[in-house]
């Protein structure tokens, strides 16, 4: 067989594994949040995380936002701390009385995070931005209404409204609890 | 007794010297590039002999496997009334394990053996020797280009091979069992990772391919020059090969994915 041909059929042969890479990379992996396009991070506490996995995804409103990033024990107070990657495009959007529960899709789901976000005044959201923040009346009423100004979250923040994933012992234990007390 | 001892430290003694010669043998071919402009024109050849002819076998095997695992997930999903997750069950197990594996076997069986026969035979029928009396060294002739395109074939029949499967397992599980295209597809996306997953199984078929290539031109370069030699020696490719790389696939599983 002359050179050309076996030239063309090797030519050939390459494409289709080049294309069966990009049909892999493409079409089959996800071309989402991780590994593409800005992140922050936010940690938020927890009592119990149940089955939450790294990689879970963060969810606002159905919505996938980001992904739990890795699962640790708070060195001193030994409950867990979950580490969240979110799209950039959500920093200094919630409030820092956003709250986080890990709740199940399905009856035999995976879990997930669902934020259930307050969204950040615009003063907050202008401070967090690193802008001068003009003090107007109002929410110069407000914080002394609550003692304390919201902030918007930023790279590296805590949450601490957090619910805990439900756990079935607990559940019965508490109910039977409750049944006995009756 | 003294006997057994004496064969065993032997036996013992010449591992570690064929262990020797082949990494000798794999650093010459390695070190010794035949420049770009002679040595191009071998490792089209040879790619050719080693990738594209053995096409044909890596798809019908790929699209086949994917046609089982989807009918075998199946049945076993749609008890749990999780047939949507088909799509991940099948992708998942193709670009981690069935890909790489399965690839690196069928390269064996169908390449390796054929390497070591072509290489053994040259020695039998002293082509080595003679090259090396024109002054043109075997290992750069011979064995760099095979070992290249073997290097470079793998990953890309591996690759082909992950995507046919999927192919196939749309082609039983939607079109055939009647799973939904869309979620078969949008759940297999959000359960892949391109990183974890993609990559991960590329790296594990760049390393069988430098196993299998390594053995079976090993094989060849080293086997005795008779006919009987090359048939033990093509044996022994298919044999060692296959194990070697069970053997890698679980040390890698164990590093990728046991985290």
């Amino acid at each position: 067989m002359n050179t050309r041909k076996i030239e063309i059929l090797v030519g050939l042969f390459v494409a289709l594994g080049v294309l069966a890479f990009a049909v892999l990379a493409l079409k089959v992996a996800n071309s989402g949040i991780s590994g593409s396009g800005e992140t922050y991070t936010l940690n938020a506490k927890f009592e119990n995380i149940g089955s939450l996995k790294a990689r879970a995804p963060i969810k606002v409103g159905g919505v996938v936002i980001g992904r739990v990033e890795g699962i640790s024990i708070h060195p001193q107070e030994f409950v867990p701390v979950v580490n969240m990657t979110i799209d950039a495009n959500y920093e200094c959007q919630f409030s820092d009385t956003t709250s986080v529960s890990i709740l199940t899709s399905g009856i035999l789901g995976e879990q997930y995070l669902g934020i259930s976000p307050v969204i950040a005044s615009e003063s907050a959201r202008q401070s967090c931005f690193g802008y001068e923040v003009a003090h107007d009346d109002a929410s110069d009423e407000l914080e002394d209404l609550f003692g304390v100004e919201s902030k918007a979250l930023r790279n590296g923040d805590l949450i601490t409204d957090t619910k805990s994933a439900l756990v079935l012992e607990e559940l019965i234990g508490q109910f039977l609890f409750n049944q006995g007390s009756e | 007794m003294i006997n057994f001892f004496q064969k065993l430290g032997h036996k013992t003694l010449s591992r570690f010297a064929s262990l020797g010669r082949s990494t000798s043998m794999l650093f010459g071919a390695l070190v010794n590039m035949p420049n770009i402009r002679k040595g191009t024109p071998l490792l089209i050849r040879q790619l050719y002999m080693i990738g594209h002819q053995s096409l044909l076998i890596i798809m019908v095997s790929g699209l086949f496997i994917g046609m089982v695992l989807a009918l075998q997930g199946y049945t076993v999903l749609v008890g749990y009334g999780a047939e949507d997750s088909l799509g991940p069950l099948v992708a998942l197990s193709l670009l981690r394990e069935l890909g790489p594996v399965v690839t690196a076997l069928l390269f064996a069986g169908r390449a390796g053996s054929a390497l070591t026969a072509e290489i053994g035979l040259m020695k039998a029928t002293e082509q080595l020797s003679s090259l090396e009396m024109m002054a043109i060294d075997p290992l750069k002739r011979v064995i760099a280009p095979r070992f290249w395109a073997g290097f470079i074939s793998m990953p890309l029949l591996a690759l082909i091979f992950s995507a046919v499967a999927i192919l196939g397992a749309h082609l039983v599980g939607v079109d055939w069992l009647g799973v939904d295209s869309g979620s078969f597809w949008s759940i297999m996306q959000a359960q892949v990772s391109f990183e974890k997953d993609i990559l991960n199984g590329i790296i594990k078929s760049f390393v069988f391919a430098l196993v299998v290539t390594w053995i079976a031109l090993y094989k060849g370069y080293d086997c005795i020059p008779t006919s009987e030699g090359i048939s033990k020696a093509t044996t022994e490719t298919v044999v060692h090969s296959s194990l070697a790389v069970l053997g890698f696939d679980f040390l890698l599983t164990a590093v990728m994915f046991s985290g």
